[in-house]
């Protein structure tokens, strides 16, 4: 018999060591540094979509369309705040830096969420007059670097939010790499120009929930105590993190799933620290219920929030409102496919890129390049982030509505189920076709 | 005219809001505090050229994200003392706590005592005098502006350091990751004794050392990855 | 997280006011720790009984009950005072175990906050105010004495996890800051025979210094040791019969002020709390350095 008559096994690549798994080996071997790159979670979790409304029939009667109102308002910084932020929508822009994004970037953001009704955030960069301009309502965050901050802008702004952590690295500090560091970032960072610019992990001048306390009345007496002053936590520790937010004093807790985005940090940390967005409200909520403040605390929560029905079912669990950040940028024309042959020329593709930290972006939206900038217009980009507010805004209304709500705030974990037994026991609600909640009533 | 605020009787929220109120005045307007008593957040926030005196010890972030103000505190101070500052002066005539100056972007911050752990951290531009010794991790991811110490210095001195300018007069129990000795040229010395006059502190600029950034971390490179 | 506050006499005319000023001090230091709050008292009696001290939520018929059973145990009638929710109950040296255990077996309702020569701990949940005010801690006299207020990070708001702990006879431990290693030290501790009342890490590390003790390592050895086996962030205030003891983690973020004068040693959590301490504008006023250890020690 020849040789290549012989039977053999075919190659089989293992589930272990799969061909990502090699290449990142490889990769290592060869550079000696870790991968650093932007967005969040990339692998497979429990998520929204593992949930389903029941809607209503006849025991429950649902709204009209178009006809019964279903009203999407909220107010955040209700606690102490003399001028709580007034919200159209249960939807915000999450904080993003300039310095990350580009200038016009950041100026879209702003003028997509006043067509839309809602508030912009800063990043860890300071404020540009781009965003301040073009933001109605703006969110200043107050971050371990303390890059351009500075007592005017924080009268400037419409909400203060202190920033603990992010769902893509609770526990962690940040790194832009050079590139991105131009003369514009560098002046306003105090920064030399091109080096690794490297953010701390926890606040220069305080440590924990005591010293906190303490902070946030230094901010409100800085500013008069008219402004909302937000926590943002990652997904770490939600129940006690959100406790301890409210004991601080915190008006808003923003709440940060693992799925949630970063311009720049280690791949092992965005998807090995930190839990899933859905399995963290319920012990955020829980947490403000036995305070006796679900409600009076507004609980913002973010990571990986896409759809009008990502929208629901957050509020649904319990949270005021939500936060995007990715699916802003992606509505602005991040990772766009026409963009296709230069994402290729990157060595990726278009919706895998993530190099945000390279300044390289084709789209001209995570990028300090003027050239690269120039291709965003951030009038026609303002306009897209409007539409698609309105269309996740449309799409909860309509799911409300279905549940015989008048507003989006009073749908309920009763008006849902699991589609597996994960999903079930991280949202508190019963498996579809039964009344069982994993870890629940003893089983 | 000076204007007396009696914490005993006025609450923080007046007191800071009756200094508030003087944004965008001239100078010549003072104010003097007493029984501060370790208040926290007291004479934050001040956006004018006015001068306060704080009669006693106070407690966080005193005269935190000051701009323009000239504030002494006749005491000590707690956690934070001018953090964020941007422009103006505030000198302490006792200790001062933890983080005094942090992140601050401007001004002159004077402590005529002792300053304790993290002296100057993440400071973006601000000028620290301290007539005293500095505790540990101070000027950490330093970025700008100027530290002299007339005393000692903590372990870990400028850890992460990046341009900022460190002057030691007496010993550093050691250096942080990346922070080197320096020579001192003439450019320095006249720095250094611009800075103690507007001080008023009497001291030779020759007999200081200084310290800063050797630049090893500011791109990545792999040989140095014990130092992240 | 938390308010810490402590005083050391060094002159005895001081004694009868420790209780006022340590509860002076207590109440500023209210909003870093409205949860619970508590207090450790070093009382110097003439006659030097051994004590424990009990808390329980339903008082009146179980120390009523602890009284009879404590003298029929002993053969003479129970010494017991009441203080709040709290009784201290005093005997004699030689019967202290007996009681000790028939406590522990005979009343399950019954916590145990204190044990020793001269060791009193008071605590419950509530605001500082109302909590000192409870137990009457202003009217009491002593040596040392240590308080706490408590912002609860992780575990539970209860009575029992407030501070003071204290898991050896006279000694005590408060704690502001947060450890990370604690839940593996307990289970090696419990290897050891330890007892835990609490899952707090604070308990931890109460536990971890009376091991050390045990095994003969004096106080200032036990902290060195700690500083090894102790991981996260930590302000540690320590009491034994005749000592007091200071430790900050290497870190050193959590913040700590110490007073001494020739009258006293006075530790804050802030300044605040020690303004109104005698001849405090002449003290010598410092913070604590990291991973040192601080330790003073009166004769017995």
């Amino acid at each position: 018999m020849k040789d290549n008559d012989t039977p053999r096994t075919l190659p089989r690549q293992s589930a272990t060591f799969t061909r990502e798994v090699n290449a990142e080996i490889r990769r290592a071997a060869a550079t000696g540094i870790y991968d650093i790159r932007g967005g969040g979670a990339k692998r497979r979790v429990p998520h929204f979509d593992d949930l389903l409304f029941l809607g209503a029939s006849i025991s429950r009667y649902p709204l009209e369309g178009y006809r019964e109102r279903c009203d999407t308002a909220v107010t955040l910084g209700t606690r102490f705040a003399a001028k709580p932020l007034e919200l159209a929508i249960p939807i915000t822009i999450a904080g993003m830096s300039f310095g990350s994004l580009s200038g016009p970037a950041k100026e879209a953001l702003g003028r997509g969420a006043t067509l839309a009704g809602t508030s912009t955030t800063t990043g860890d960069g300071g404020m540009t007059e781009e965003e301040r301009g073009h933001s109605e309502k703006l969110v200043y965050q107050y971050l371990p670097s303390r890059y351009g901050m500075n007592p005017d802008d924080l009268r400037r702004a419409d909400a203060i939010e202190i920033v603990v952590g992010q769902g893509a690295k609770p526990g962690g500090g940040g790194m832009l790499l050079g590139q991105k560091i131009t003369d514009r970032v560098a002046g306003m960072r105090d920064l030399p120009v091109g080096i690794d610019q490297r953010s701390a992990c926890r606040h220069p001048d305080w440590t924990g929930p005591d010293d906190l306390e303490i902070k946030i009345l230094e901010l409100r007496e800085i500013t008069g105590w008219e402004k909302p002053i937000y926590i943002k936590i990652g997904g770490a520790r939600p129940y006690y993190d959100t406790a301890l937010a409210v004991k601080a004093g915190a008006d808003v807790v923003v709440l940060d799933g693992m799925q949630g985005g970063t311009a720049a940090t280690q791949d092992v940390f965005i998807e090995h620290v930190g839990q899933p967005t859905l399995a963290c409200i319920r012990p955020a909520v829980r947490a403000l219920q036995e305070l006796g403040m679900h409600r009076k605390v507004q609980l913002v929560v973010s990571g990986g929030i896409r759809t009008g029905a990502d929208v629901a079912k957050a509020l649904a669990l319990g949270a005021d409102a939500v936060s995007i950040g990715t699916a802003a940028l992606i509505a602005l024309g991040d990772n766009d496919p026409r963009w296709e042959a230069e994402y290729n020329e990157l060595g990726t593709t278009a919706g895998a890129y993530d190099d945000w930290h390279e300044g390289r972006d084709p789209a001209g939206i995570t990028t300090q390049d003027p050239s690269l900038m120039a291709r965003l217009d951030p009038v026609a980009a303002g306009r897209r982030l409007r539409n698609y507010l309105n269309v996740l805004t449309l799409e909860a209304q309509t799911i409300a509505r279905a549940c015989g709500k008048s507003h989006v705030h009073n749908l309920e974990p009763e008006d849902l189920c699991a589609l597996t037994v994960e999903a079930a026991a991280m949202a508190g609600v019963p498996l579809a076709g039964t009344d069982w909640i994993p870890g629940r009533g003893g089983y | 005219m000076t204007t007396m605020l009696d914490l005993n009787e006025t609450p923080l929220r007046d007191v800071n809001a009756a200094l508030q109120a003087t944004a965008g005045m001239q100078p010549n307007t003072a104010f003097e505090i007493v029984n501060p008593r370790g208040s926290h957040a007291l004479a934050v926030g001040l956006n004018a050229p006015i001068s306060v005196r704080i009669k006693g010890s106070t407690g966080y972030y005193c005269a935190g994200m000051n701009q323009h103000a000239n504030v002494i505190v006749q005491g000590s101070v707690g956690p934070g003392v001018a953090e964020n500052m941007m422009s103006g002066t505030v000198v302490v005539e006792g200790d001062a706590s933890q983080y005094a100056g942090a992140t601050g972007h401007g001004g002159l911050l004077v402590v005529r005592g002792n300053a304790s752990s993290r002296c100057g951290i993440s400071m973006k531009g601000i000028d620290i005098v301290v007539q005293g010794s500095i505790g540990h991790m101070s000027a950490f991811m330093a970025q700008k502006g100027n530290l002299v110490v007339l005393g000692d210095a903590g372990d870990a001195l400028g850890d992460s350091l990046y341009e900022a300018r460190l002057f030691v007069r007496g010993s550093v129990a050691s250096l942080g990751t990346d922070c080197v000795e320096k020579e001192m040229l003439p450019e320095h010395v006249d720095l250094l004794r611009d800075l103690l006059a507007r001080a008023e502190v009497e001291a030779d600029p020759s007999e200081f050392r200084r310290y800063g950034s050797a630049r090893t971390l500011y791109n990545f490179h792999i040989d140095n990855a014990q130092a992240y | 997280m938390c308010g810490i506050v402590g005083l050391f006499l060094k002159d005895s005319r001081l004694e009868p006011e420790l209780g006022a000023m340590l509860t002076a001090m207590l109440v500023t230091m209210t909003d870093r720790g409205p949860d619970s709050a508590g207090i450790a008292i070093y009382n110097a009696d003439a006659e030097k009984p051994f004590k424990i001290t009990v808390q329980s939520p339903e008082g009146d018929t179980e120390f009523g009950t602890l009284a009879d059973r404590v003298a029929a145990l002993t053969g003479a009638p129970a010494r017991l005072e009441r203080k709040g929710s709290h009784a201290v109950l005093a005997l004699g040296r030689d019967r202290a175990k007996a009681v000790l255990a028939m406590i522990r077996s005979d009343f399950p309702g019954l916590r145990i906050m204190s044990q020793g020569n001269r060791i009193e701990i008071f605590k419950e949940t509530g605001l500082p105010q109302s909590v000192a005010e409870a137990f009457g801690v202003a009217a009491m006299r002593g040596t040392h004495g240590i308080g706490h207020t408590r912002m609860a990070t992780e575990s539970a708001v209860t009575t029992l996890g407030a501070h003071p702990f204290s898991t050896g006879p006279d000694q005590c431990l408060v704690h502001n800051g947060s450890l990370s290693n604690h839940n593996s030290l307990r289970r090696q501790l419990v290897r050891d025979g330890m007892r835990f009342e609490t899952e707090n890490d604070s308990e931890v590390a109460a536990a971890y210094l009376t091991h050390r003790l045990q095994e003969g390592r004096d106080l200032g050895g036990a902290l060195r040791d700690g500083l090894a086996d102790l991981d996260g962030f930590y302000t540690f205030v320590v009491g034994t019969e005749t000592g007091f003891g200071v430790l900050r983690d290497p870190i050193a973020c959590k913040p700590a002020v110490m007073a001494e004068t020739d009258r006293y040693v006075a530790f804050g959590s802030e300044y605040r709390a020690l303004v109104d301490l005698p001849g405090i504008r002449e003290a010598r006023v410092w913070e604590p350095q990291p991973a040192e250890v601080y330790f003073w020690e009166r004769a017995a």
